[in-house]
């Protein structure tokens, strides 16, 4: 199908963005237009007012401002394929979870933002920005504010942000090189979003886990940090079978996807994912993600050892 | 709404409605049928098109947002004289048509990726994303990955 009609404006700045977002009409964001123009052809989103920010200078940035990654709302998914687009570990969480977002073309109009703004159960980047703590830019009518990762996300589509408001940008603290990334995800073919997946990192000290963030996705109605698995690693020794072995049965990350997959998640079935299956999917990528992320940590300390060349 | 696009080197001077898809005013408006359209939901590929240099799928885009921009399509590869792009040889060289439908989007996706890197071609797994980034019912897509890497190895490389 076609999109219904609507009115088209071209901001060129943030308040006058907001301006039209905040005039009382239907009004909708256009940002990489990779999910909205798609809802607006199945005719689930009709909109009155289409507001269009790629005009707005300033909103495609990508910065870092101490130990904090800025990503302003035009900023593409394609950006982070490459692991250096971003400092450190976060970087190769990034360019690990960014390739499994659809496609090339998709991804060079596409915005990390937009994905965040959208809210879909199996974004990718909507688990990413639970599990290490983003902070989104909101700007309205009624000014500026800030909300946590944790506490934007409300159910399905379903953010905190109000219908006047863009979000302007999205922050992530950066994590520093004690700390391993790794991401692991189920689809059922190159063309469907994730069935499950699991973004994770590991903060390894004495080789004993310090720290260990665990981003769920599609594994309930909204993205889903797995806070019981992360406190169950605490204190466990990183110890990794050879490289091609299963991880043993009493493994403290098969441990973890375990308690990931009864205590974290509330799986919602879908054609092809029952919620056993999907809690079997939980388990086990929660294990491999573990994995690969201590795999990192292991290598980035070495190279760190080493010193730089 | 008047939006003034380059496509192909050429200007048009359109007046289209917001809610008009580029792919449609590619092929209604400008006359260029070489864009072709299946899904129309982003997913098979055989739209894409490159956008200000970026491959893009012109079915999830309005043609508004192309006002003042550059799109390039299929009709916009091959040189002045008609000689094929080295995508299209390629193409042509490793039998990665058959019916052609899906061909257009993956010269095009081809296209973007090879003029912003032409390094791709000897990363088999970006090479891979491409072939894997639409839908062809005919080849298996073994012949487009061949195909993209054996144009990769003929590109013009920028004189040193
Ligand atoms: C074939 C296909 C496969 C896909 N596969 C995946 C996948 O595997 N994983 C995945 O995560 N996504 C996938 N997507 C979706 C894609 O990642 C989108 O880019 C993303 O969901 C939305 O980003 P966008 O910039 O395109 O937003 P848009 O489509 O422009 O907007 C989406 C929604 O968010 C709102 N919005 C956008 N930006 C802002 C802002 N700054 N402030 C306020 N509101 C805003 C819009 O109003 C709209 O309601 C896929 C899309 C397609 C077509
Ligand atoms: S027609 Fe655009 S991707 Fe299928
Ligand atoms: S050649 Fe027929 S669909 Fe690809």
């Amino acid at each position: 199908m076609k999109p219904a009609a609507f009115d088209y404006v071209a901001p060129r700045t943030v308040r006058e963005a907001v301006e039209a977002l905040g005039a009382g009409r239907d009004a909708h964001v256009l940002a990489g237009g990779q999910s909205l123009i798609l809802e607006m052809r199945l005719r689930r989103a009709r909109p009155e007012v289409v507001v269009d920010i790629n005009r707005v200078p300033g909103l495609g940035r990508l910065s870092v401002d101490g130990g904090t990654l800025r990503v302003g709302a035009l900023v593409r998914h394609d950006a982070f394929e490459a692991a250096g687009a971003v400092p450190g570990p976060l970087g190769t969480l990034f360019s690990l979870a960014v390739v499994t977002i659809a496609h090339p073309p998709i991804r060079s109009r596409g915005t990390m933002v937009g994905s965040l703004a959208w809210g879909h159960p199996a974004s990718e980047w909507c688990a990413v920005a639970v599990a290490m703590d983003a902070v989104l830019e909101l700007r309205g009518s009624g000014g500026a504010r800030e909300v946590a990762a944790g506490g934007f996300f409300h159910g399905p589509f379903q953010t905190a942000r109000r219908p006047d408001e863009l979000v302007t940008a999205v922050r992530f603290p950066l994590p520093g090189a004690d700390t391993g990334a790794g991401f692991a995800e189920h689809r059922r073919t190159h063309f469907c979003f994730a069935q499950v997946a699991v973004a994770a990192t590991l903060t390894v000290r004495g080789g004993l886990v310090a720290e260990a963030r665990i981003g769920l996705v599609n594994a309930a109605d909204r993205p889903v940090r797995a806070r019981a698995a992360e406190r169950a690693l605490l204190g466990a020794e990183v110890v990794l079978p050879p490289a091609g072995h299963r991880l043993p049965g009493g493994h403290p990350f098969a441990r973890a996807g375990e308690i990931a997959a009864t205590a974290d998640a509330a799986p919602v079935a879908e054609p092809y994912a029952g919620v056993d299956y999907k809690r079997h999917a939980v388990a086990v990528l929660v294990g491999r993600a573990l994995r690969q992320a201590a795999e990192d940590q292991r290598s980035r300390a070495a190279v760190h050892r080493g010193g730089h060349r | 709404m008047r939006i003034t696009v380059r496509v192909n080197d050429r200007e048009y001077r359109l007046d289209v409605e917001p809610r008009r898809i580029l792919a449609d005013v590619l092929r209604e408006d400008c006359g260029l049928t070489g864009t072709h359209l299946g899904c129309e939901h982003g997913v098979c590929g055989a739209c894409t098109v490159l956008v200000d240099g970026a491959a893009v799928r012109s079915c999830l885009m309005l043609a508004v947002q192309c006002d003042g921009g550059a799109v390039r399509t299929v009709e916009g590869l091959a040189g002045r004289d008609g000689e094929p792009h080295p995508l299209q040889r390629a193409f042509s060289a490793e039998h990665a048509l058959q019916c052609g439908f899906c061909t257009p989007g993956f010269l095009m996706a081809a296209a973007g990726a090879l003029e912003a890197d032409p390094a791709v071609g000897e990363d088999p797994e970006r090479v891979a994303a491409l072939a894997g980034s639409g839908i062809c019912r005919c080849t298996g897509y073994e012949p487009i990955r061949r195909a993209i890497t054996r144009a990769a190895r003929e590109w013009p490389r920028p004189a040193t």
